[in-house]
């Protein structure tokens, strides 16, 4: 697996996400507060592009009647057919120990080391001022 | 109890031969009603009493009915296909009164009636509990009163309402099957509160018939869905006289639609399908089956349970011919899981009494 | 996000020309106004449509994605899901090589509108637009003939319009009508519609009136839509018990959007009915079931998901290979993609013919 610069931090605001080409996948990349995660954009289930589904919170029960929704934005609904994918971890929410989406490794890099180190830029042009997302696929 | 090899026949129907059956278990005024109001007969068209699907010619008796006595049904159902237990549901149509208070006087008479005439004319008898669900509190109260004598071993509805019964107003009920232990039984039948189709009146008795299998439908739906076995996690149903094969291409559609909508739900916190093969029995007659045996076999595999099935007769109804209690083409190996094993692990009180 | 990055797959063009039997072109009241009368046109603008249902706007089930739309498929350059030809050409007619597409207008037609001329005012409406607006800018869009199913007398003078205009695929009912489908109010219909070679298309939803299953009115929206398979085996049943194709014997019906695979059990339990109280119906010369598999087809959306997928195998062999018509339901949130909702060891065979062939057959464009 290589490492691939897809966008300056500035790129993708907290609350938003960005898709990005990485070695001829889609991947798209969430920004949660602040940290950064990515997922395959293709949804595992019937091929719906992640990126373009809504992010919403977890909804979770206490029990009939009871709905409790925390953690807002950190879920990705498939615009399709709406199924529920942790961004922090891929996993769906019907199925979580057989199906999610897959997760790639995103760390944050200094353009500094960027512009020195063996990291493939895609087409994202980098500077050494700034910090850029790098997503290992 | 029964040896080692008799079967448990979980659906089995009392006649009840008219209204002058039940004064005995009424109390002055409600005896006085039904003589003064000319309150004669709660037969219903669920079952026309003389359609063949209704009884057997060979059964009926000299007044064209069959079932009418405990005797009569043991010989067919304990003596000749060797159950050991056969649990009687009665059908008699006091689900359909509008009255509540009437409907539970009658509702205990009815259950009365079948403790004296059934259960303690043969030993071999068990009951559901007749529950009048129009009104909660009622329903509750019979089940507490009846839950005493232990040869009730379930509680009974009809399987179309006013509405789903997985609707909370209902949950008293469940709470009440829940602790003594008594699987809510639900039967092909309609309260008539609404057509019996959702789109309306059918105009002939076969797809009259034929459209129970959409209320089961419902009311599994509606079970899961409002999350009764969320709240109620010892509660099993057992869905009688249902037809069975719907229940696969059911499952795949509502677990398919539960995995994108789930946030509607959210206590379902596990596919439809788990639920309700934890929580859910079926009786197999009838068995609504492919003319080929391998075929039967494939259905069979479609479920995805060994512990699903629970034998029935369904006498006196007109299931099958002759002797073939179970149908063809149900791989032997499952015979004794149907006949005796799943129904003791589903019915709590057959295992203690 | 605008950026559309899936590919179609390779060898999507060497694949045999898809048959879309079920996209729902999005019109709006004002499309439709050249063809309404001034009368009917003030009407809606001022009492609006009432449809069995208590809303002006939405749904007591509310959807569970807005106008239970795919989210991606909303146009970039604004409008409704499914109201932009050109993206929808884009997203769906030509990146999956759609060569027909049969347009089953949801709303605005005034189906199941509690005013049967109201309604027919504009099933005549939803007609003309889907000609002038849809037909005659993309001919792969095919038209259904949209009529006021309550009412017989004013739907059979809709489809005497439309008879012998190939730009029409077939007959559309929604669901939920007010009586089952087999009952003698909907025979004119249905011999109108043989009169005129088209077939007859059933597709989910509408209001009947009634609740919303036979055991009352369920809470969730996830109950409304498991239900639609239910309410279709009542009115399949009854088309079958009633005799209408014994009556018209040229009369095919095709099922959209509620499920197949309830098909086989439904047919299993008319039989052994059937073979007991054949008395009751003597009207019908054959088995249930056979009525069942000549004159019904199925679309594939949403295509059953089974635990084990063989078992979705099992049903469709059972149904029959020549009765299964895919179908997308563009742009509906369970919209089935093409390239990837047909069971993956389907034979090339048997995929051709859900694609298209069995569609062909049916619907006789060419």
């Amino acid at each position: 697996m290589a490492k691939h610069v897809v966008a300056a931090v500035g790129d993708i605001p907290p609350g938003t996400r960005r898709l990005a080409q990485v070695n001829g996948r889609a991947i798209v990349v969430f920004n949660l507060g602040g940290e950064f995660f990515a997922l395959n954009n293709r949804c595992p289930h019937r091929g719906g592009s992640l990126c373009q589904g809504r992010q919403t919170g977890l909804v979770e029960s206490d029990g009939p009647g009871n709905y409790r929704y925390s953690r807002p934005g950190e879920i990705i609904r498939c615009p399709w057919h709406g199924w529920e994918f942790d961004i922090r971890t891929g996993q769906s929410w019907c199925d979580p120990t057989r199906v999610r989406a897959r997760p790639y490794t995103v760390s944050v890099q200094p353009g500094t080391r960027l512009v020195a180190g063996p990291y493939v830029a895609e087409t994202v042009p980098v500077s050494v001022e700034n910090d850029y997302v790098v997503v290992e696929a | 109890m029964t040896g080692p090899l008799h079967a448990i026949d979980c659906d089995v129907h009392p006649t009840v031969p008219d209204m002058k059956a039940l004064l005995p278990y009424l109390d002055d005024f409600w005896r006085e009603t039904v003589e003064e109001r000319g309150i004669n007969s709660l037969e219903t068209v669920t079952y026309p009493p003389n359609a063949p699907l209704t009884a057997r010619a060979q059964w009926r008796g000299q007044h064209g009915r069959a079932a009418t006595a405990a005797s009569e049904l043991t010989a067919q159902v304990c003596d000749r296909w060797q159950a050991g237990i056969a649990i009687c549901n009665c059908l008699y149509g006091v689900g359909l009164l509008f009255s509540e208070d009437m409907a539970a006087a009658f509702t205990r008479a009815l259950n009365d009636w079948v403790v004296k005439e059934w259960l303690d004319r043969d030993p071999r008898l068990r009951a559901s509990i007749v529950v009048p669900m129009q009104n909660t509190e009622y329903a509750v109260d019979e089940i507490e009163r009846c839950a005493k004598d232990r040869r009730f071993v379930q509680i009974l509805v009809l399987a179309m309402q006013e509405t789903p019964l997985g609707r909370r107003h209902l949950w008293p009920i469940y709470a009440a099957a829940e602790r003594h232990g008594l699987p809510l039984g639900i039967h092909a039948g309609s309260s008539y509160r609404h057509s019996i189709t959702s789109l309306g009146w059918p105009s002939y008795y076969i797809e009259d018939y034929a459209s129970h299998t959409q209320a089961f439908q419902s009311q599994v739906a509606s079970l899961v869905c409002e999350g009764v076995f969320a709240k109620y996690p010892g509660l099993k149903v057992v869905l009688l006289e249902s037809g069975v094969t719907w229940l696969p291409g059911f499952l795949w559609r509502f677990s398919k639609f539960w995995r994108g909508v789930r946030s509607e739900v959210p206590w379902v916190d596990r596919s439809p399908a788990e639920i309700v093969r934890d929580h859910v029995r079926l009786t197999i007659q009838p068995f609504d089956a492919p003319g080929d045996p391998d075929q039967v076999e494939r259905v069979i595999d479609h479920l995805r349970s060994d512990a699903i099935l629970l034998y029935a007769s369904d006498y006196p109804h007109w299931q099958f011919d002759g002797d073939e209690t179970v149908p063809a083409g149900i791989p032997a190996a499952l015979h004794r899981k149907i006949l005796v094993e799943n129904p003791l692990a589903t019915y709590d009180r057959l295992r203690s009494s | 996000m605008n950026i559309e990055v899936r590919q179609p797959q390779l060898g999507a063009k060497a694949r045999v020309g898809i048959f879309d039997c079920d996209i729902h072109p999005k019109s709006s009241l004002e499309d439709l106004r050249p063809y309404l009368s001034n009368r009917w046109w003030d009407y809606l603008q001022t009492y609006g449509q009432r449809q069995r249902h208590g809303y002006v706007k939405g749904f007591p089930y509310p959807k569970s994605q807005p106008l239970a739309s795919r989210r991606d498929s909303w146009p970039p350059g604004g409008g409704l899901p499914a109201s932009d030809l050109d993206f929808m050409r884009q997203q769906h007619l030509d990146f999956y090589g759609i060569e027909w597409g049969v347009m089953n207008p949801l709303s605005p037609t005034g189906q199941g509108e509690q005013n049967d001329e109201l309604s027919a005012a504009m099933a005549f409406a939803a007609n003309e637009y889907q000609l002038e607006g849809w037909n005659r800018r993309d001919p792969r869009l095919k038209a259904s003939v949209v009529i006021p199913y309550e009412n017989s007398e004013m739907s059979c003078a809709e489809i005497r319009k439309r008879a012998g205009d190939r730009r029409f695929a077939h007959v559309l009912f929604l669901s939920r009508t007010s009586e089952l489908l087999g009952k003698r109010r909907y025979w004119p219909i249905f011999e109108a519609a043989v009169e005129a070679g088209l077939p007859i298309g059933v597709h989910v939803f509408g209001s009947s009136g009634r609740p919303m299953s036979s055991t009352g009115w369920p809470s969730f929206y996830i109950e409304e839509i498991t239900e639609h398979s239910a309410s279709l085996q009542a009115s399949v049943a009854s088309l079958i018990v009633e005799g209408v194709f014994e009556r018209f014997p040229e009369l095919k019906i095709v099922l959209i959007e509620a499920g197949f695979a309830w098909i086989p059990a439904l047919g299993w339990r008319l039989d052994q009915n059937w073979k007991r109280m054949k008395d009751e119906v003597p009207h019908l010369k054959r088995a249930p079931s056979e009525y069942l598999r000549e004159h019904f087809w199925v679309s594939t959306q949403p295509m059953e998901e089974a635990e084990d997928p063989d078992h979705v195998i099992d049903v469709m062999e059972w149904i029959g290979w020549d009765k299964i018509l895919f179908a997308s339901d563009y742009p509906h949130w369970d919209f089935d993609d093409p390239f990837l909702a047909l069971p993956p060891s389907l034979s090339e065979e048997r995929r051709n013919k859900i694609y298209s062939g069995n569609a062909k057959a049916l619907y006789r464009f060419d």
